[in-house]
């Protein structure tokens, strides 16, 4: 096929190894990241098979989802929970028998698998990059096409670097205009998930365009394209350009030398191509968006921090009317009623959505000279060591401390608190991550998705607040 | 992989659109290494009160659907989350087809690695089945894949549609693995290309010092 291609047409036929008699691709892998709660199936499966990994030098450990985010010194014997320590200690296992690398939790550079590929310069420009974890496509942010496979896939790219794919189609989604000051990244995809729903991706990988999105830092196209699977889609891409070359230059896995030269000769060669034709595509002015806060249990659910809860009674037909009644009752908000000004008893600001640094320094910025009140906890988890360290050579952590947040190590932490960390039932949790499912955050916890100015700004007051108010 | 052939017994209906997977089985069951017992743990959190005690007016816990192996769902079914303990929740509770107006992606690829059936039929169909679903006399429904058709209690039956693909795969259980295996001079050659263009992709392996 020749004529106008898109950015995700040109990485899909460069890496199409050969056309499935039953339709599908077979696609060629070229970077894998590993976890501990997916893969040992994976490897148990391989190991009974007598199979091999066929390329540990495009495979990367680390363990993430279930350590804990205290006392790190301890390495896995910290592990309060048995099982948990059970799946990390197979990880480590797993990666030493079958020659993977590992970042063990005691490494300065563990973090969320998310963050840590971009910051070692393992995600590159017009890859493919899988990993068992549907928040994979935070990677598309460097014109990389990622997406989160399951465990029966994450075997197969193990043992053969290969998935079989049916390809998706084209969508592009353009931010034109600029953001208003106060408003994030973060701010951004919500609106957007508000405009196509949770299943308008569906099917689809999104291409993000527009001036907005061109003006964001690497770490704000991260947040973008992390949330595109709350979107349905499971890829999203930003075409890479000098914001993306500048950010890999030096990095510990990147390319250097004649071979870096050589790779950003290529990189620039991967835009979209004029006249490129998508499936599907929407407009979305940055100009309209404020800051935004989910109400109810969905993604989707969500609506400017000055806007009303939804009425049930307008609700277009029924399954939705039940919808939402449900999830307003869940959330004990009152239908058509303002989010400002609503208590939070917690605030969470860390996840593959919004724990990286310029997060910490937005969510600082706000925190710096104030004071969490009594009988609201808040807690600071970045996304890596490296974060950590960074924020601690800033002084941000400083700022948090003296502001009554707690500073934690890095991992997944309260965004699926697999951990200690964890609401209470009933709890109104003001958080940065990214999914505001039922329980996600702790059996019968309520959880709101913000920015991290957004979720200092409710930590400070002890309730929703408009953060540009307070940003004068 | 376990074939799909025919399947018949009781239809459970979950008239909830975005079904999310933490919901169909929610993280404390994702920490262990062994996929057994995961159907415990399906529609945990609807399934038990927060004492642990089953909940007697949810579905899965009364007669007849305490035996469904179809279950009729709102749209998105499986969004979020690619835990694949989603499908070996579904399967180990004995659920080994949905039927519903949509799914996730991940979720879809997810099933059909594991012999589990997704059938996406228009809003009004659905519809239809549901109701005959939330009846105990009309629930029982017969799935045929070969012949693409759901048989009602009533005789009637309704077609679907599926890709031949993911028919394939099921009605075959066959071993992806295998059969890419068998493609290995493919990827050889493959690599061989790759590696002569974009020799950066190859043998970066992660540094050993910190920073
Ligand atoms: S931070 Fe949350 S969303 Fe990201 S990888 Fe960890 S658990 Fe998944």
């Amino acid at each position: 096929m020749s004529g106008p291609k898109t950015l995700f047409d040109k990485i899909w036929e460069s890496h199409v190894v050969a056309e499935n008699d039953d339709g599908t691709t077979l696609l060629y892998i070229d970077k894998h990241l590993i976890h501990e709660v997916t893969s040992w199936t994976g490897f148990e499966r391989m190991a009974e098979d007598g199979r091999g990994v066929r390329r540990p030098d495009a495979t990367l450990g680390v363990p993430d989802h279930s350590i804990p985010t205290r006392n790190r010194a301890a390495g896995v014997a910290g592990i309060g929970d048995p099982l948990g320590r059970g799946q990390v200690e197979a990880l480590i296992a797993n990666c030493e028998r079958f020659g993977v690398p590992l970042i063990p939790l005691t490494d300065l550079r563990q973090g969320i698998v998310h963050i840590i590929g971009p910051e070692q310069g393992l995600t590159l420009p017009g890859a493919t990059l899988v990993c068992g974890d549907s928040h994979t496509a935070t990677h598309g942010a460097f014109g990389c096409l990622a997406f989160g496979i399951g465990s029966s896939e994450v075997e197969h790219v193990l043992a053969t670097q290969t998935l079989s794919q049916k390809r998706p189609r084209n969508m592009r989604i353009a931010v034109a205009g600029d953001l208003p000051p106060g408003v994030a990244a973060k701010d951004m995809i919500l609106a957007v998930i508000g405009v196509i729903g949770t299943a308008g991706g569906t099917g689809h990988v999104v291409e993000y365009a527009g001036a907005a999105i061109r003006a964001l830092s690497m770490e704000g196209r991260m947040t973008v394209c992390n949330m595109t699977i709350e979107g349905g889609a499971r890829a999203g891409l930003v075409a890479p350009d000098e914001t993306t070359f500048a950010y890999l230059k030096g990095r510990p896995m990147a390319p250097a030398g004649d071979h870096w030269d050589r790779a950003v000769a290529h990189w620039r060669t991967l835009a979209s191509d004029e006249g490129a034709a998508y499936d599907k595509e929407a407009t979305i002015e940055a100009a309209d968006i404020a800051p935004q806060i989910t109400w109810g249990t969905s993604p989707e659910d969500v609506i400017p921090v000055t806007g009303r809860t939804p009425d049930p009674a307008a609700a277009p037909d029924e399954k939705r009317r039940e919808a939402i009644s449900q999830a307003l009752d869940y959330m004990a908000l009152a239908p058509d009623a303002p989010i400002e000004g609503v208590a939070v008893d917690r605030v969470f600001i860390g996840s593959c959505t919004n724990g990286r640094i310029e997060d910490l320094r937005a969510a600082a910025a706000v925190a710096r000279g104030r004071r969490v009140p009594d009988g609201v906890g808040a807690m600071v988890v970045p996304g890596s060591g490296l974060v950590k360290r960074q924020a601690e050579e800033e002084g941000l952590d400083r700022i948090f401390v003296e502001a009554g947040f707690e500073w934690r190590d890095a991992g997944c932490s309260m965004c699926i608190a697999m951990n200690d960390d964890k609401l209470a039932p009933g709890e109104r949790c003001a958080s940065t991550s990214n999914r505001n499912f039922k329980g996600r955050q702790g059996r019968g916890g309520r959880t709101h998705l913000v920015s991290p100015a957004m979720a200092a700004a409710a930590a400070v007051s002890g309730r929703f607040v408009d953060v540009r108010e307070m940003l004068s | 992989m376990r074939t799909f052939t025919t399947l018949s017994g009781p239809a459970a209906p979950l008239p909830m659109i975005n079904v999310d997977t933490d919901q169909i089985i929610p993280k404390q069951y994702l920490t262990a290494i062994t996929r057994a017992g995961l159907g415990k743990g399906l529609f945990h959190d609807f399934r038990y009160d927060m004492e642990d005690r089953e909940r007697p007016d949810f579905v899965l816990n009364r007669e007849p659907w305490n035996e469904a192996c179809i279950l009729i769902a709102g749209e998105n079914f499986g969004c979020g989350s690619s835990r694949e303990h989603a499908p070996w929740a579904l399967e180990d509770f004995g659920i080994r087809c949905v039927i519903a107006p949509g799914f996730a992606d991940i979720f879809f690829n997810n099933c059909v690695k594991n012999g589990i059936l997704l059938i996406a039929l228009p809003e009004d169909n659905v519809n239809t089945l549901m109701a005959d679903a939330e009846n105990p006399q009309a629930c029982r429904m017969r799935v045929d894949l070969e012949a693409q058709t759901i048989m009602r209690a009533s005789g009637e039956t309704v077609g679907f549609e599926i890709e031949p693909f993911r028919k394939h795969r099921l009605l075959e259980g066959l071993d992806d693995i295998g059969i890419t295996m068998a493609r290995a001079a493919e990827i050889d050659a493959f690599e061989a290309r790759q590696k002569a263009a974009q020799p950066w992709l190859y043998g970066a392996d992660i540094p050993d010092s910190a920073g």
